[in-house]
């Protein structure tokens, strides 16, 4: 069943189009990478499903209701979570901080006034933000605070944070730009983790084939803002029009 | 205790002996002593006006201190909520009672209002758009309100106003229930003269009040979403979280607190006037949790006596007063030294302020409570330093 349905979706900024007749259809319980060159529209795409974009036309539904129009909170309460290029993390707050504030906001909705009682008695969202913290091993670094972290640190943190809220779509940006390769080789193992224990439905944008290859169960191939072709990794390797994609921006 | 951890109670119980005991405290030196006449502060206008103040610069620093927006107008909430204090005593009685509630509530509903077109922006502009606010406040107030605030005469009360819940012997200044604020008692304890104000005892309770919810709120999940707030608001929304009423409740909030810290003022002394609307009194309280810490519990607090204390002790100081002290030396160095200082003191005050104020932020960044902190370290003691360094400084 898919559970994420774009059909027709056209952006564009002034004289570029950025998307053009985007379809794309991501299966429940499938890794779904979206790659292509650079200015094929990954972003852009991605912008438009967490509601940062809005596009000229086109629908663009999850779980049967469409996305279009909402805010990225509303969006973001609907289930679907999103993991940023940059890891997006609450700095100057501690771990557990960064934690303990999806955790609220699972079960508290967009906003609550509870400006009363201490965070420290709140002992379901505390025993919740721990026990995730001791998945991704970071519960020996509860206190410290998140900026102090290093790049890889912070990536299973932000992950952590998106994970402790059991989105029914995990959106990432891709994940392992510009990390070291033991880091990129964590993230993967990560990300693999993730998927065999939770079951969670993954779009990836990524332009690191050997990610790509590694996580992917469905690919969808990007070029000048539409989608040229949509298969199983295998199928894409050898796919004429992929290696003209690619090969085309190789050359340059 | 009380809902607290340790740490936060120890800070509260500090403040709360500080304020009940500051006409004590901030009396070092007897009263007839030169020493004294310069720079004992526990007499009562002054201590009003720490207490005052420190209930202002709690509530700016709920919106400032968790959040980092930076209002730039929050004296329009005083000067609103001291209007509203003195029609209270205007149309109701001299009871400080309803004014308070008054206060604080028109503060709220305006507070609302600006907040909610405010936060349409952030960083200088929201600064920019606050600050706007305010001055159109003034503005009003000084003209176009006339009937509301009586212009630049100011808001006060007169023999034929209506006061329909006045009774036959009821007095005729502020009041609770029949406690005047500005009854006092006296106990004189050789040289020394401690003066115990009614009114001061008011503000101080609810200094104490306000400082307790603020502690509360600071480690309330509330708080902890303002602070998110300061530190990554892409991520906030990407978890789900509307920023917007968090932000809303904060500068309400705080606003509140303003508009509290302007009828106390009116319950002290029951006149206002649109000056306290001013900008510059918007700016004062920037600078008072700057100076103080910002973000920190106690900080807006000691920078609220801080300033309070020099503009009154400071500016009290005249060249008379210097050639007092430096009497002992030869004239001409009693001459040099009383011109070095005289551009420092009496109406220079702010010049003392504005070197102090580039002192701490340029050495001490996290303000007071960052320079306390500091010496607690080099003497070896433990980390819990946001409660002491009040002890060296004349503010509660």
């Amino acid at each position: 069943m898919s559970i994420l349905e774009v059909k027709g979706v056209n952006k564009r900024f002034g004289g570029l189009q950025a998307l053009g007749d985007v379809n794309l259809s991501v299966q429940e319980n499938t890794v779904h990478a979206i790659i292509g060159p650079n200015g094929a529209g990954k972003s852009t795409l991605l912008n438009v499903l967490v509601g940062k974009l809005i596009p000229d036309s086109g629908s663009v539904m999850f779980d049967g209701q469409s996305v279009l129009g909402r805010k990225p909170h509303e969006i973001a309460q609907m289930g679907i979570s999103r993991v940023f290029q940059t890891p997006e993390i609450f700095a100057d707050l501690s771990v557990m901080e960064n934690v303990l504030i999806p955790c609220f906001a699972k079960r508290d909705g967009a906003f609550k006034l509870h400006g009363i009682e201490s965070v420290s008695t709140e002992a379901g969202i505390v025993e919740q933000a721990e026990k995730m913290l001791d998945e991704v091993n970071m519960l020996d670094k509860r206190n410290m605070t998140a900026s102090a972290m290093s790049r890889g640190d912070k990536r299973r943190l932000e992950m952590a944070m998106c994970l402790v809220q059991e989105p029914r779509l995990l959106l990432l940006d891709e994940p392992t730009a510009g990390m070291a390769r033991a880091d990129t080789e964590n993230t993967i193992q990560l990300l693999k983790d993730i998927r065999t224990q939770r079951g969670i439905t993954m779009a990836i944008i990524e332009h690191d084939m050997n990610v790509v290859f590694s996580l992917a169960e469905r690919i969808t191939v990007l070029a000048q803002g539409t989608p040229l072709v949509e298969d199983t990794p295998d199928k894409i390797k050898d796919h004429p029009k992929v290696r003209e994609a690619y090969l085309g921006e190789a050359q340059v | 205790m009380l809902g607290l951890n340790s740490r936060d109670f120890k800070l509260f119980i500090i403040v709360c002996i500080m304020a009940l005991a500051a006409p004590i405290l901030l009396n070092p030196f007897p009263t007839a002593s030169a020493l004294g006449e310069s720079f004992n502060a526990g007499y009562p206008a002054l201590m009003q006006r720490f207490v005052i103040f420190g209930i202002l610069a709690i509530g700016f620093n709920i919106l400032f201190g968790l959040t980092g927006y930076l209002s730039f107008g929050h004296a329009a909430f005083l000067g609103i909520g001291s209007y509203a204090a003195v029609w209270m005593f205007k149309l109701l009685s001299y009871n400080v009672v309803p004014a308070i509630i008054l206060a604080v509530i028109v503060a709220g509903l305006f507070s609302v209002v600006i907040g909610y077109v405010s936060l349409r922006r952030s960083g200088i502009y929201f600064s920019i758009l606050t600050l706007a606010f305010a001055q159109m406040a003034y503005q009003l107030a000084y003209s176009v309100f006339t009937p509301l605030t009586n212009g630049e005469t100011g808001l006060q009360v007169y023999n034929d106003d209506p006061q329909i819940l006045m009774g036959a012997g009821d007095p005729t200044v502020p009041h609770f229930f029949g406690i005047t604020m500005n009854g006092q008692t006296q106990i004189d304890v050789s040289g020394w003269s401690f003066v115990f104000q009614n009114g001061y005892y008011l503000a101080a309770i609810f200094l104490i009040a306000s400082f307790y919810l603020s502690i509360r709120i600071f480690r309330s999940p509330m708080g902890l979403m303002l602070r998110a707030i300061k530190s990554n608001q892409t991520r906030m929304s990407y978890v789900g979280l509307n920023t917007k009423p968090y932000m809303l409740a904060a500068f309400v909030i705080s606003g509140m607190y303003a508009g509290l810290a302007g009828g106390l003022l009116a319950a002290m002394d029951p006149l206002t006037g649109a000056e306290r609307m001013f900008w510059t009194a918007s700016g004062e309280i920037v600078v008072m949790s700057v100076l103080g810490g910002v973000g920190t519990l106690i900080g807006p607090v000691l920078g609220a006596g801080l300033i309070k204390y020099l503009e009154n002790i400071v500016s009290k100081i005249n060249d008379s007063v210097l050639h007092n002290w430096f009497s002992f030396m030869p004239d001409f160095m009693d001459n040099f030294m009383v011109t070095l200082i005289h551009p420092f003191i009496g109406k220079g005050w702010h010049l003392t302020l504005g070197l102090l104020f580039m002192a701490v932020i340029i050495f001490l960044p996290g303000g007071l409570v960052q320079g306390g902190q500091k010496i607690m370290a080099k003497f070896g003691r433990n980390k819990n330093t946001d409660a002491k360094d009040g002890a060296d400084t004349p503010a509660e």
